[in-house]
């Protein structure tokens, strides 16, 4: 078999059930390539001797029979994931020399499935950013190019994105707290799920925002979403948010049957400034539901427009209680003391070198809305937009809709670079059609769906209800078939 | 609402990152940009709504109040940039 790299998962696990294939031989061919691969900057910690280990591990296993679908399949991991013996740095300097003892439950339940780690991904800092430009790393670079321009794979799984898209791998796992599984996925044309919040542990993943962060899967194609996915979730007693409900077998829901499905388009999503390009991918993959025989609603979300500022509340202020652990005590990165510095000066200084500026920003923004006199004007305030976002989708739900569709993000990939200057704010328009369902902690998925006139690749979002992932998906593949979406990055690495 | 240097320095401390006196001023700048944007929430009719505590209603999981895990210190010290004698170290807390 040739550029086995460049197998799904689905047909890399059927032919090694059939014997025509080896886990070692596949992920020999994934190692080949990643190290051909430096100029993508996706990998930034290589654990080959590790991947090939496991790799023999899992081809024993299928050899004496009913193995897992995922065992022997070679996967990146986000740096965000604590693996244990295996430096997990968030992208960040603070956590630079960190080597967890422990494994974060969903890539323990990964493991338990009998995968091959061959490393781990470029993020952006704390997985705050929608470019991999925050990165301490360095950039991670989209395979898709044009012209001379490196272009961003996006963000904060950026490394992800660029990864299993460049064949480097079959699959990644991805974390998402306002698109950053589906933005990327969509920038560099593969599938990315978010799955309900509380589906997938968060035990063992570095916390951005607690009552957002949610980990996925980003693959090559829906039906391979589907098998990481099963693979990835599971109720956990260590994540008191975790869902203590059954997992379905996702892959077994995807049926091709989605007649009489109601899909809802939400008007609020129609942005003003929205390219033609965007608008007409909205409408043509409306069509392709409609021909598979689902009714088109229109609907309305009223409070769409007030999901990105209450975000950039809520993050905030989570993440300036979550990052207050790295002080330079207990782990990672701890300054360099002038002689008579106390530990204030010790805090001070370490979290000045350790932060980069996106992070050291949102830290101190979040610190100024929950400061006395401010958390009732902002943090409440944003908690109470919140619940009406929720109710939003609630409604319509009610209303009988089973999933809404979206364009996954305002633009095709930007250079790396370009938005150096902008305001934050700008940058932050990036997850305008994807924050909402974060919010909502809703599943939502991003398939890629077509070309924009420079040739780069655009998603449509799926949005879909709480625990209905197998539904979700299911809609998703019949977006992914009529689509027809087979263009891939030539290769210039 | 408008951040001038002064709250820019204060919340810099509060958040326990320390900030040179010349990026003040940016830094103010930046927070004035996100704050902004954020105002665009008192738009929203907010009364008689519950802020939201969390996004599925389930109840989270009672268990035994019992030890589940423990002893090993080595292992959460290694991670530590100074430990000593079994504890972290940290410069002089009190006079």
């Amino acid at each position: 078999m040739a550029d086995l790299n460049k197998l799904t998962i689905a047909d890399a696990r059927d032919a090694m059930r059939k014997g025509d294939l080896t886990s070692a031989e596949l992920t020999e061919a994934c190692l080949t390539e990643i190290e051909g691969a430096g100029a993508l900057g996706a990998f930034v910690h290589n654990t080959p001797d590790l991947a090939r280990a496991q790799a023999k591990a899992a081809d024993e296993r299928i050899k004496a029979g009913d193995a897992p679908d995922m065992c022997g399949i070679p996967l990146g991991i986000k740096d965000l994931f604590c693996t244990k013996g295996v430096a997990s740095q968030a992208g960040s300097r603070i956590l630079e020399g960190f080597v967890p003892e422990y494994e974060s439950t969903v890539s323990q339940n990964l493991l338990d499935n009998g995968t091959v780690m061959l490393g781990k991904l470029n993020m952006d800092e704390f997985a705050m950013g929608s470019s991999n430009e925050t990165s301490v790393y360095g950039n991670a670079v989209n395979p898709w190019k044009i012209d001379d321009r490196k272009l961003t794979p996006g963000g904060s799984s950026g490394g992800s994105a660029s990864a299993v898209a460049a064949n480097l791998c079959l699959a990644a796992t991805g974390t998402d707290t306002g698109g950053s599984i589906r933005q990327p996925a969509a920038f560099t044309g593969i599938t990315g799920i978010k799955p309900t919040y509380g589906r997938c542990s968060r035990w063992g993943v570095v916390a951005f925002a607690s009552s957002l962060d949610q980990a996925g899967p980003m693959t090559k194609s829906v039906r391979d979403a589907a098998i990481m996915l099963e693979a990835m979730c599971g109720h956990d007693p260590k994540d008191s948010t975790s869902a203590d409900l059954p997992v379905p077998n996702f892959e077994a829901m995807l049926t091709g049957d989605i007649k009489g499905k109601k899909i809802g388009i939400p008007k609020e999503y129609r942005m003003d400034g929205m390219p033609d390009e965007i608008e007409a991918l909205w409408s043509t993959g409306a069509d392709m539901l409609r021909d598979a025989g689902a009714e088109i609603v229109d609907i309305s979300l009223p409070h769409t427009k007030y999901a990105l500022p209450a975000y950039y509340v809520i993050a905030p202020a989570e993440a300036s209680s979550n990052l207050a652990r790295y002080d330079g005590v207990r782990y990672g990165h701890r300054a360099k003391l002038a002689a008579g510095d106390g530990i204030t000066e010790m805090y001070e200084k370490t979290r000045a070198e350790g932060f980069g500026d996106e992070v050291q920003r949102r830290v101190m923004v979040g610190t100024y809305v929950l400061s006395a006199g401010f958390y009732d004007a902002y943090y409440n305030r944003a908690r109470k937009v919140r619940a009406l976002i929720k109710k939003d989708f609630d409604d319509v739900f009610a209303q009988g809709i089973d999933a809404i569709l979206t364009p996954a993000t305002p633009s095709a990939a930007f250079g790396l670079g370009e938005m150096e200057n902008a305001d934050p704010v700008k940058m932050y328009l990036n997850d305008v059609f994807t924050v909402t369902v974060n919010l909502a902690g809703l599943p939502g998925i991003s398939v890629p769906a077509g070309l924009d006139a420079q040739g780069l690749p655009l998603g449509l979002q799926l949005i879909g209800r709480p625990w209905e992932e197998g539904d979700l998906l299911n809609i998703a593949h019949e977006v992914e078939a009529r689509a027809g979406f087979v263009a891939k990055p030539q290769k210039w690495w | 609402m408008s951040i001038d240097i002064e709250t820019a320095r204060k919340v810099a401390h509060l958040a326990r990152i320390k900030v040179e006196e010349d990026r003040l001023p940016e830094l103010a700048e930046n927070f004035n940009a996100i704050l902004g944007f954020i105002e665009q929430l008192n738009e929203v009719d907010v009364s008689g709504v519950e802020p939201m505590t969390s996004v599925t209603p389930m109840r989270l999981k009672r268990r035994e109040d019992v030890v589940t895990d423990g002893n090993m210190p080595e292992k959460i010290l290694a991670n530590a940039p100074d430990a000593r004698e079994g504890f972290f170290a940290v410069p002089k807390v009190v006079e």
